[in-house]
């Protein structure tokens, strides 16, 4: 075939591909919040579940997520800023480093359904927290590690190290200019994939389903057990409870989905405008 | 006394790394002692040998099952690896860097889209549309495939785009210079010279979709027989211990857990073999 004929059909077809995928995106959300906007009412978002979802609200689930995202962020945040801290400004890369990269890049492909089953076994039972917000948090939060990592390796990374010098030269320990000068520049970074993470969080079934139980009351504190939103949506849609508050609660997931994909998003911009 | 606190601080830090490695062991020995012993009493040959499934009799043979997510994550690969290398291209060669800049986080969006949502949308739009094509139940195999090909092409185009973006601009340089289109260039040139990278996009897909639970759950109508067509439904292996988990006892349990070892293993391969690629590329 002719070469430039082939370019120009060539170019058409990933477009189209391109378009494709996009297409999808649109259709999913426009779907969704289609026909869960109307749903969407002050009384929806604070009225409790009930009859299992059939009557009332979302309020507990509302709730319960909210518990969930912050808990676990709260645990994986240290966690991943320390070990990224760790790569980054400790250690040159090798053994330690490539051992400590394996174990982050298999948490992050382990499916959320062995998350479950371990949470289970572990947080549930064996550590005896019982079916719990603190249960379904850890489990979580073990989930949020590799994006964390990740994301905060790559922004320390990006930090000049004639930050660094000038802190030593000035007689500052590294420590201190870790605390003070890299974790300082870097944390628009950190908070990109922090915000990222808490999406992840927000959208887990499989592995809550086994771990945070699947109360329909109000959590009380992070030991009493609760259903997040994705879980309730599950259970609404499969169940075959309710449509109409299926898709409200959909519509509530994918919003709040598509503001921290925005924030990290602005943030990211921000981040490497900086930078770049 | 400075001195001190910063090897302390230095000390805590690399505990606080480790936590990494010291969780992934955790999840190996948890995973393993609750299903192990149902393997070492019995061989694999109780699971693999059968093509019953029905814990009531004692029999646990996972063979319609393993054809069920086999045969899902076939077909979803074969609707996302060229679709998603294709946008790779696409926004590799193809797109100025504007609009390359509004399209990523699109592509981070339908990453972020949770698989309930699709799961959901497969369920209530996917399955009826199926249903009146081609016949049979609706949630299938060919249902589940579409959905989970979808839920995989953010993987593969990011890792596919890295792989592209990460050549040296003298490739293209050359073979452009040489008089070849755009297009030649990157079937002559970028895509062999990618094809690792995209191998190892292609593998972690491969590695989500046979671990998807939730989505495949709601598509693919969970009938534990093998399945004849890819219209027919089926039940995968995540699905199956999602679904039974919260009622299984004894053996029962134990078989659950012997097959989520199976999962585990297989998937930890699939990520070390991707790694390696990925790595090989680096040097």
């Amino acid at each position: 075939m002719n070469p430039k004929l082939s370019q120009i059909i060539a170019k058409i077809c990933l477009g189209l591909a391109m378009l494709f995928t996009i297409s999808i995106l649109i259709f999913i959300i426009i779907y969704i919040l289609f026909h869960g906007l109307p749903i969407l009412t002050y009384q929806f978002l604070s009225s409790p579940i009930q009859e299992m979802g059939k009557k009332g609200g979302i309020f507990p689930s509302i709730v319960s997520t909210l518990y969930l995202v912050i808990t676990s962020v709260v645990v994986a945040t240290p966690l991943g800023v320390g070990t990224a801290v760790y790569i980054t400004e400790y250690t040159k890369k090798n053994k330690i480093t490539d051992i400590i990269q394996f174990g982050s890049d298999c948490l992050a492909g382990i499916p959320s359904i062995i998350y479950g089953l371990f949470g289970f076994t572990f947080f549930v039972i064996f550590l005896g927290m019982g079916w719990s917000i603190l249960s379904g948090s850890l489990t979580l939060a073990i989930m949020m590690l590799p994006t964390i990592i990740r994301t905060s390796e790559q922004a320390i990374r990006s930090v000049p190290q004639s930050y660094r010098d000038v802190t030593y030269s000035l007689g500052g320990s590294k420590w201190q200019g870790i605390k003070n000068i890299v974790i300082p520049k870097a944390l628009p970074g950190i908070l990109t994939g922090v915000i990222l993470s808490m999406g992840r969080a927000l959208s887990e079934t499989a592995a809550l389903i086994f771990t945070a139980g699947m109360s329909i009351r109000t959590p009380t504190s992070i030991f009493s057990s609760g259903r997040s939103m994705a879980v309730h949506f599950y259970t609404l849609a499969r169940e075959g409870l309710s449509l109409p508050m299926a898709y409200g609660t959909a519509s509530v997931l994918i919003i709040s989905i598509l503001f921290i994909n925005f924030i990290s998003y602005i943030l990211m911009n921000q981040y490497l405008k900086k930078y770049s | 006394m400075k001195n001190h606190q910063e090897k302390i601080i230095e000390k805590s830090i690399l505990i606080v790394a480790f936590s990494t490695v010291f969780i992934l062991f955790l999840i190996t020995l948890f995973i393993f002692k609750e299903g192990l012993p149902f393997i070492l009493n019995n061989g694999l040959t109780r699971l693999f040998f059968s093509t019953n499934w029905s814990p009531s009799d004692g029999s646990y043979g996972i063979i319609p099952m393993l054809i069920g997510s086999l045969s899902i994550t076939f077909g979803a690969l074969i609707l996302g690896v060229p679709l998603g290398v294709a946008c790779a291209i696409y926004l590799a060669e193809f797109s100025s860097k504007t609009l390359r800049n509004i399209l990523k986080p699109m592509i981070e969006l339908l990453a972020g889209i949770p698989s309930v949502v699709y799961g959901f949308i497969g369920m209530i739009f996917l399955a009826p549309v199926i249903r009146s094509y081609f016949g049979g139940p609706g949630l299938s195999i060919l249902t589940a495939s579409i959905v989970l090909g979808i839920m995989i092409l953010p993987t593969i185009i990011s890792i596919s785009l890295d792989a592209l973006l990460m050549l040296p601009r003298s490739y293209k340089e050359g073979s452009m210079a040489l008089g070849a289109t755009q297009w030649q260039t990157v079937t002559g040139v970028l895509l062999p010279a990618a094809r690792s990278g995209i191998l190892a996009g292609v593998i972690l897909g491969m590695g989500r979709a046979i671990g998807e639970t939730m989505a495949v759950i709601m598509v693919t109508g969970n009938s534990v027989k093998v399945p004849s067509s890819f219209i027919d439904s089926t039940r995968t292996l995540t699905a199956n211990i999602a679904l039974e988990m919260g009622y299984a006892i004894g053996e029962h349990r134990q078989a659950l857990f012997a097959t989520a070892i199976i999962l585990f293993v297989f998937i930890i391969i699939l990520n070390i073999l991707a790694m390696k690629i990925i790595k090989k590329r680096r040097i």
